[in-house]
This record gives structure tokens, sequence and C-alpha cells, in this order.
């Protein structure tokens, strides 16, 4: 058999390179085919991958709890606000549920923030030090604040990159300066490392951390003392998250005293659901493209079973020779398979290499984040062997069903 | 002459790829897959498109938007407001000033618990004066709006979006004459205002509820300088008018907000028209993106075009040699292969446009997507198919046409 | 007895109209007889020939090979069968086309499993048994009508068959070319004791035979002895 196989594909070689521009044109359009599906699944996965850097950047097995409650079309935006979630729900749920690595809180709105001749609208954060760990914030320059300035409420602050930007002139060194917030003096005492675009697309450099104590007491004005506007926590592994999230909910709920009747009055997600709604969004746009792309290569594909078609026709009475000396029904199938196969191998593996060229020319020129990862390559590989030979199935059928003697008389 | 000659051709292309009938209707399928996945993109595109303006004009009637803080280069900033740049006064000033608005509109949010006998819910309240409901472009669906009256006596009234009736109000129970509570403060809800669905970036619109501005100011958000506004919002009579007026928007509000020359504006204007360029051109341009991949396999199944009848040139080229041989020009055996070809691509597209429209209205009744089939992408398509032909036939056309008579005689 | 047929009807329809090729054909032939077929154009030789070469089916009739009936097998056996006893000669030579003689040659011990050494190996001498040596590498364009004919004997006696069925061989071919395969032919089956069976229109190539067999109307019209049967020979059961 290894004979066989051996000179079949030899055949199938010279008969194609004996009708070199019938097999090229065929050929050309799987490569076509497989070169669009390689370049839009690189694009769905590159911004998949984007996605789910951007979900790594708020930080290791993250639970976010906000007060407000669900909506029926699924999670609500809206942060602050309503009073149900403080501090001390914070500091109890770390007593209370081992799991929790560590808890925090903060409370934001948006400010004028003033560095001698230069303002800037920036998001104001005050934050518990637990936050700074739980969202996995690193410094450029200085430090985060301790428990003293937590403790004594100092005028503190940290500084995101596009605050600096805004704010600094080229070279000019934050730390050590003093910035305004709602004219009161801060000093900044550490420069945050860029995290980039949050999983929403929004900029999450452009913030300033201040102790919490500090924005509570002095630069918010709240209301209550001790409301947070969300709750930060953090487990040791990825698969504590589910029983946290149950266990948190237990402890607001009796914490709230809320009634078995009664809907929660915050929403708790973990950086899993976030990533999941986004991931999801690059998901379909992956499934979509590659669903498009792959119209191509089944159009290639009949492009195949048409020109096999032909040949058979045209082959009938070598057909009829072939088993006039023994040919079996599965040895003319084989033949006219393998011809198919190595059409829509050959194509493939162009096909892959011109995918791969489109994918690296559009991050070039479009700018898009594109991924050529192994497995699509070896997808697209196989994905091409599997079009020929489905392709090719109904051609070499039609080959194997002649009966020789027809065959043998075809005119 | 010609004509008549074109019409045999048609006939005789017509019998041809009758006699080899498994043949033409595989490339037919090639190119009717492709013009079907073509239309359908298209018309996925468009009716998303359509969503999207649909949307857009949710925002209101020709609606300009200024808000406090500075101009960014680049990027929309999600966060705005707090800044105390802007006023009731500037709101007023600019409607007395600019004669081309209509209506202006200030307000400010703020998300808060509202209560109804046993619900509650937690949601944007919104103080805003009775203009707006003009500028944004808000119907009644039940009651009335809250009017100056209202306004100027810091009346506790409420009118309230579809998405807080159906949260906070049992089945049947009639909204409008009830009471709810907000900040422990009574309100009346006089007014409930018909649903507008999703704004373009997707948030619920009809979660709202509008209290007169004074109101608001005074007992419930607790405003930290009086008369500041997070935003004001203005309608102009035209569409037209929009761009003029926004020229001297910023002028009145740059002199009263006493900026320098180099100082950048403390405000920013946004109009409908920005914001529909925005959102109109991201999903334009994944349309057009979407509709680039798709012709992809229309150019595949051209390529299978041009190869079936480069073989069909081969067969016949007896054939031809002796057509040559009684006379037929070059000409006519180039148009007799076009037409062949044509025939194919346009069968195939007629089927493809015909499936496209199925496959459409398929997606709209199952997935319950919007899609518009106009009658330019059917043109386009049908057009686009004929084209098809016409391009992939030309080569293997030509090389009929250039046969030498005596070798296409001779050719075994 | 390595041929019998019983009563073997070919029918063949065409819309309304039955065509009987074959109308109760009895044919017995033993191993290492030289049989010529003759008989008036359309009086059913190919049809027979088909039959008998398992290229073709009867309609009715018994038909046994090697006192195998050939009726029950499937088209996987008769490949098999064609591939190992029969090998058969073609009026229009049947090579295939823009492959080399060796390959031509080679192809039924491709579909054997034969390596590919072995495959070149026996070909070449197959080749070389119908002298010719040195043409291995020819394509069949490049070969005069008598050589291709030579080229197909080779492929049919490679596998080495029992029995070497040829349709008007020599039908296309001029008189030396004629004299050359039928002298093949005749050593295949002195020296071998190859069971030949040739159809012809012409009685000096008949002359090659050792049996004369007259088809008429698709029955046996007469069948004689018209040289005795070599001594050498093996006769089978
Ligand atoms: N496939 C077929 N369909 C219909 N009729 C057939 C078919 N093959 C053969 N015949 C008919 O069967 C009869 C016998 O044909 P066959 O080819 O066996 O004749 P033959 O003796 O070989 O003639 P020749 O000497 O001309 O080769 C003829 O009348 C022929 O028309
Ligand atoms: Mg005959």
């Amino acid at each position: 058999m290894p004979a066989f196989i051996l000179l079949t594909v030899w055949t199938a070689v010279r008969i194609l390179g004996r009708n070199r521009l019938r097999a090229g044109l065929t050929m050309l359009g799987i490569v076509i085919g497989v070169g669009a599906v390689i370049a839009m699944v690189s694009i769905g996965e590159g911004a998949k991958a984007a996605v789910a850097q951007r979900v790594a950047t708020m930080g290791t097995n993250v639970i976010m709890v906000l007060p407000g409650s669900m909506t029926s079309s699924g999670v609500r935006g809206g942060h602050g606000g309503a009073v149900t979630l403080t501090m001390s729900d914070g500091i109890d749920l770390k007593k209370r549920i081992p799991l929790l690595r560590d808890t925090g809180w903060g409370k934001r709105d948006v400010m004028q923030i003033v560095n001698g001749n230069k303002n800037w609208n920036g998001t104001v954060n005050g934050v518990s030090p637990g936050y700074l760990t739980i969202r996995d914030w690193s410094f450029t320059s200085g430090g985060p604040f301790t428990q003293q300035d937590m403790d004594t409420a100092a005028c503190v602050a940290l500084l995101g990159q596009t605050i600096v930007e805004n704010l600094f002139d080229a070279g000019e060194e934050p730390v050590g300066a003093v910035i305004r917030i709602k004219n009161m003096p801060f000093r900044v005492i550490g420069v945050l490392a860029p995290k980039g675009q949050s999983a929403q697309g929004s900029d999450q450099d452009d913030i300033i951390f201040i102790p919490f104590t500090t924005a509570e007491r002095k630069v918010f004005g709240t209301q209550f003392l001790g409301s947070v506007g969300a709750l930060f926590a953090s487990t040791e592994r990825t698969d504590d998250l589910a029983p946290a999230v149950e266990q948190i909910r237990e402890v607001l709920r009796q914490r709230h005293r809320l009634q078995p009747d009664q809907d929660d009055d915050f929403i708790i997600r973990t950086q899993v659901d976030i990533g999941k709604v986004q991931e999801g969004t690059s998901e379909t746009m992956t499934v979509m493209l590659f669903t498009i792309a792959s119209i191509s290569l089944l159009v290639g594909g009949i492009g195949i079973m048409n020109i096999l078609l032909v040949s058979v026709t045209e082959r009938t009475r070598e057909i009829g020779v072939r088993m006039a000396v023994g040919a079996k029904r599965g040895h003319i199938m084989v033949q006219f398979l393998i011809e198919a196969m190595t059409i829509s191998l050959v194509g493939g593996c162009l096909g892959i290499v011109f995918g791969v060229l489109g994918a690296r020319v559009m991050t070039v020129i479009a700018g898009w984040p594109t991924i050529i990862s192994s497995d699509t390559v070896a997808a697209a590989f196989v994905f091409s062997l599997a079009v020929g030979l489905f392709f090719g199935l109904y051609p070499a059928n039609k080959a194997a069903r002649l009966n020789p003697i027809d065959a043998l008389r075809y005119e | 002459m010609m004509g008549w000659f074109v019409l045999k051709s048609f006939g005789g292309a017509l019998i041809t790829l009758n006699r080899n009938r498994m043949r033409a209707g595989i490339s037919i399928l090639g190119i009717m897959i492709s013009v079907t996945a073509v239309v359908l993109v298209a018309s996925v595109g468009a009716g998303g498109q359509r969503e999207i303006e649909r949307q857009v004009a949710t925002m209101g009637n020709h609606a300009i938007v200024v808000m406090p803080g500075f101009q960014h280069v680049g990027a929309v900033r999600t966060s705005q407001a707090s800044a105390v740049t802007l006023t009731i006064r500037d709101a007023s000033e600019i409607y007395s000033r600019v004669p081309a608005i209509r209506e202006v509109c200030w307000g400010r949010r703020d998300p808060m618990q509202v209560i109804h006998g046993h619900l509650n819910w937690h949601l944007p309240v919104v103080g805003v004066n009775p203009g707006c409901f003009a500028v944004r472009g808000w119907e009644l669906a039940d009651g009335e709006y809250f009017s100056q009256v209202e306004m100027d006596k810091g009346s506790a009234v409420a009118v309230i979006g579809q998405t807080v009736v159906e949260r906070l109000f049992d089945e049947g129970e009639n909204p409008v004459g009830s009471t709810l509570i907000i900040k422990r403060i009574p309100f009346l809800v006089i007014g409930v205002l018909q649903a507008k669905g999703a704004a373009p970036a997707g948030s619920d619109q009809d979660d709202i509820v509008f209290i007169p501005f004074s109101t608001a100011q005074r007992k419930v958000h607790g405003a930290k300088f009086i008369g500041s506004v997070e935003a004001i919002s203005l309608s102009t009579f035209e569409r037209d008018d929009i761009l003029p007026s926004v020229d001297r928007i910023r002028q009145i509000l740059r002199e009263r907000h006493r900026l320098r020359d180099d100082q950048p504006d403390d405000f920013n204007i946004r109009t409908q028209l920005d914001l529909a360029s925005t959102y109109e051109g991201a999903s334009q341009t994944l349309g057009k993106f979407l509709l680039v991949i798709a012709s992809i396999s229309l150019l595949v199944g051209g390529i299978g075009i041009m190869n079936i009848l480069l073989v069909s040139v081969t067969e016949r080229t007896r054939e031809i040699g002796v057509r040559m041989a009684v006379g037929a020009k070059r000409g006519h055996i180039m148009v007799q292969f076009l037409i062949e070809a044509m025939t194919i691509s346009l069968v195939g597209g007629c089927l493809g446009i015909v499936f496209g429209v199925l496959g459409a209205r398929v997606m709209t009744v199952i997935a319950g997507w919007p899609t518009i089939i106009s009658s330019d992408t059917v043109a386009a398509a049908f057009v686009f198919s004929l084209a098809v032909g016409l391009f992939f036939g030309l080569y293997p056309a030509n090389k009929a046409a250039r046969l030498n008579p005596i070798d296409a005689l001779r050719y075994e | 007895m390595l041929i019998e047929c019983q009563d073997l009807w070919k029918i063949y329809r065409l819309g309304d109209v039955e065509v009987q090729a074959l109308r109760g054909l009895n044919l017995s032939i033993e191993q290492g007889e030289f049989v010529a077929i003759m008989g008036a154009s359309g009086s059913g030789k190919s049809t027979l020939m088909n039959i008998l070469g398992c290229l073709d089916q009867p309609t009715r009739g018994r038909y046994s090979l090697n006192g195998i009936d050939v009726a029950g097998l499937r088209s996987d056996q008769l490949a098999e069968i064609r591939n190992r006893q029969i090998g058969f000669v073609f009026q229009s030579f049947n090579l295939i086309p823009r492959t080399s003689a060796l390959e031509n040659a080679q192809l039924p011990l491709f579909y054997r499993g034969v390596s590919l050494r072995e495959q070149r190996a026996m070909a070449t001498s197959a080749l070389s048994r119908v002298g010719l040596q040195g043409r291995e590498g020819h394509y069949p364009t490049q070969l005069s009508g008598g050589q291709q004919q030579r080229v197909a004997i080779a492929r049919a006696l490679v596998a080495g068959p029992s029995l070497l069925l040829a349709d008007e061989p020599t039908g296309n071919l001029d008189t030396e070319s004629s004299r050359e395969i039928m002298a093949i032919l005749d050593a295949l089956n002195k020296e071998q004791g190859m069971t030949v069976i040739l159809v012809t229109h012409e009685t000096d190539i008949a002359a090659y035979a050792k049996r004369e067999v007259v088809i008429k109307d698709g029955r046996v019209q007469s069948d004689r002895q018209t040289q005795p049967v070599a001594r050498l020979s093996p006769s089978g059961a």
C-alpha cells in the first residue's frame, strides 16, 4: 500500500503539473480562502488577546461589590450614589471570610486638579491601602501611602500617567511636587505604572489616588461617613472566586438585614464575569469574521469539485483501463481524493503563508493587533485538507462507481 | 446584425451550459453562494446602520450639548461633569443671544434610590428645566410635563421613564397621581414618558426620573454651587443651524467665562452630528470591512468560472477551428465565450440575490437582527456578478479568439 | 477446465429496442489452449470477450473461471481476478496517455501492492519479453502502433496471468507488426503454457491458433481443432 500511495501522489502531482493553469487557478481559490480565514482569525484572536490583557490589568482574582441592584438586561454600570455599602462592610468581610486574601474600598469623583498654571479634570479616587494591592497598581517612582497616612487623613496623592502627562512638563519630577485638589494642597508621593485601557475601554491611567479617609473628610464632603462607592476583594486562587462571591453575598445580606424575599441591594462582579462579557463580544466578532471568510474557502472547495469532475470525465477511458488491469474501486477513489487533497493542501500552505503576511500587513498599516497562533495554522492546515477531502469525495466516488466496460467505451 | 448574433450566441451558451449541466451548475453554485453572502452581509450592515441612526435620533432634535471641562484631543472621554464651569445664567444667555436656538435645557443628574410602596430602584434622578422635554425629544405617554410654574415653586413633582414604570409599579397600576419617595421626600408623579430604548452607547435611556431643576437643587442633589449645571442642551430650528450655532455658543461662553485668547475652552460642545458620525462611522467601517471579506468569495467564484471556461475552450478547440474555418471572426468567438461566462455569473447572481434576501428575512425572524435590503444592494449585486462574469470570462474568451484556425482544427 | 460458459445471454436494452448480443452461448476452454474466435461484425465476439475478461457480466447463464462462478463475485473480487489471472489486450491499445511505457507496463503490479523496485524489474523484463528493451521511458505518442500494442501485451503479461484475452489485437496494425504481435502470443502459449483467446477477422491471424470458434448471432456456430493440442501443456481438470 505505501508504494501505491507514493506512486499515486506522484501521479497526482504530475497530472496537476500537466494542467498547470487549471490546477493553479483551482489552488488560487483555496489560497485566497485559507488566506482570508487565517487573516480574519488572527484579527479576531488579536482583539481577544487585547481584551484579555485589559481584563488582566484589573488585578488578579478580583471581586467587585457595587451598590445598587441588577436590572433585567444584565449588569448595571452605575457606581456610587446609594448608601448601601460601607467601610465596615469591607472590614467585616475580611474578618469573616477566610477565602479573601485582601479587601479594600474606594470612592471616586471627577474633580479639577491644579498644578501651577495647568489644570485637569480627573477622577479622584479615595481608596484604602488594600485597594492598591488588589488592583495590582505598581509604581514607576515613589510608593503607596501608609496606614498612618490613612489614620491621619494625610493630604498625599498618587498620580496615574495620564494625569502626570497633563499636569507636569516633560522631565519634571512629580514625586514631591504639590498639586491642588479642591484648593487643598496634596503632596505627590508616588507615580503609578501605566495600565492603559480598561476592559470597558476607559483610560485607567486618568486617575489620582488619595487616602480614603482624606477623601471622605476633606475632599468629597460625604453625607454618610463610612459609605463607599465600591468594595473590592481578592482571593488566592481563581477557583475560590465563586465560593467567595456566595459568602460575600451572605454576609452582606445579613449585615444589610435583607429579608429572604428582598433583592440584593448590591451587585457582585468578579474579574472572570467581566472578562467573559468582554471576551464574549470579541469571540462573536471572531466567529463572524471566520464564518464570512470561510465562505471563500467553501467556494474554493466547490471549484476543486468542479475541476475534478472535469478531470474524471476527461479521464474516463483511463479509469476504464485501470479497472481492466485490476484497480479496485478503492484505488480509483483514493487516486482522485489524493489529487483533490494535493490541490487543497498546496493551496492551503500557500494560503497560510499569505494569511500570515496579510495579518502582518494589517498590523503594520491599520495598526490592528493580530495574533497567529500555531493552533490557527494547524487548524487551517487540517481545514484545507478537509476541504480537499470533502469536495473530492463526490468526483472520486463518481469515478470509482464507473462500470469498467462503459468507461472503456467512453468517447 | 450584432444584436442578432448576440442573441444567437446567448441561445448557444444556454445549449452548451445545458450539455455540461453539472459543471455549469457547480460554477453557478459558487457564484450563488458568494452573492448570497454579499447580499446578506450588506443587508445586515444596512440594518445595523439604520438601528444606530435611530438611536442617535433619540438624542433629540438637532441637539447641541455643552459640558464643562476641557476639550480633549483624540478619544471622547467617558467621565466629564463636576467642574463648576457652566451655570443656568450661561444657558439663558445663550438662549437669548443666539436666534437659531429654539429651546434650551439644563440639568444635573445623580443616581439615587427611588422608592414606591415596597419597591425600590436605584437610577439617575435628573433635575431639569421644562425646556428639556422638547430639546431631548421626550414624548408623553400619559399625564403631563412639569411647567415653569412648578419650576419656580420648586414643586416635588416627577416625570418618569418606561423602565421606572416597569420596575416600581405593579402591572396595571397607573403611575400618574401616585407618589415616589426620593431622599425621604414624596414626589407626585405627573407624567409618564414614551420609551426611547437604548442609547448608541448601550445604556437604557428609559431608566430615568425627571424632576424640576430648582427642586433638585434645593432638596435632592444638594448642589455645591447654586446655579451650576452639569450640562446644557440646546436645540436649533434647523439641522443646518447646528454648526453656526456652535461657534456662537463658544464665543458667548468664552466671553462669559472671561477666557483669554491663550486659554483653552473650559467647556466642550458636542453635537448630534458628532455623535452620529462617531457611531455611524464605526459601524460603517465594520460593515464595509465585512462586505470586503464577503466579496473575496465572489473573487474565488470568478476564478472558478475562469477555470471551467478554460476547460471549455480546450475541449472545444476543434469546434472553434471549424467555426473559424467557416468564417467566424475573432470577435464572434470572443463574444460567444463571454456570453457563456456572463450567463453563469448572472444566473448565479440572481439566485444569490434571491437566497440573500431570503437569508436576511430568516435572520431577522430567527436571530432578531434588523436587516434592510435596499434596491441599491440588489442592483449592486446584479451588476457586480455580471462584472465578475465579464472580467473572469475575458481571459478564456481571448484565449479562444486568439486560436489559429489551422492549429485548432488539428488539435487532438 | 479453465473456462466454462453455459447458456450465456447478454441483452442490451436501448429504450424499447432489445439487442441480444449473446443468445445462449456454450463454450469450454482448457488451460493452455490457443483459441481464435471469428465471426461477422456484430456477432457478439467482443461481448463474449468482455464477459470472459470479467469486465462485464452476462444477463443470464453461467460463466465459471477456474471453477469459480463469476456471477456471485463483488466488484473488488472481480478486480482481483482481472489483476492476477487475466491479461487483456485491446484493439485500440488503451495505453494511459502521457505515461511512459515502463509505467504502463507496471500498472497491474501497481494495484497489487508490489514494491516499487520489484514493479520496475518485472515491467522491464516484460517489456524486453516483447522486444522493447531500451524503450522503457518512451511515451505512447513516441511509439508506433505495433510498439504500443507490444507495450499493451507487456502490461497484460507482467503479472503472470493464466489467461490472455486479445480482442482484435492486430486490427489497427500493418501485416509486419501483426506478425510480430502474433509471434509473441504464440511464444507465450507455447513456452509458458498461457491460455490465449484471440478475436480476429483475418484467417491468417487465426491460423496461429490451435482451435477456431466461429460465432454467429450470439451462438457458437462451429468449433474445431486446427492443430493438435501441444502435449507439453498442463491440462486442467
Ligand atoms: N453497450 C451496448 N449497448 C447496446 N448494444 C450493444 C452494446 N455493445 C454491443 N452491442 C450490440 O451487441 C451486438 C454485438 O456486439 P459486439 O461488439 O460483441 O460485436 P463484435 O462481434 O465484437 O463485432 P465487431 O467484429 O464489429 O467488433 C451488436 O449488435 C452491438 O450493436
Ligand atoms: Mg468487436
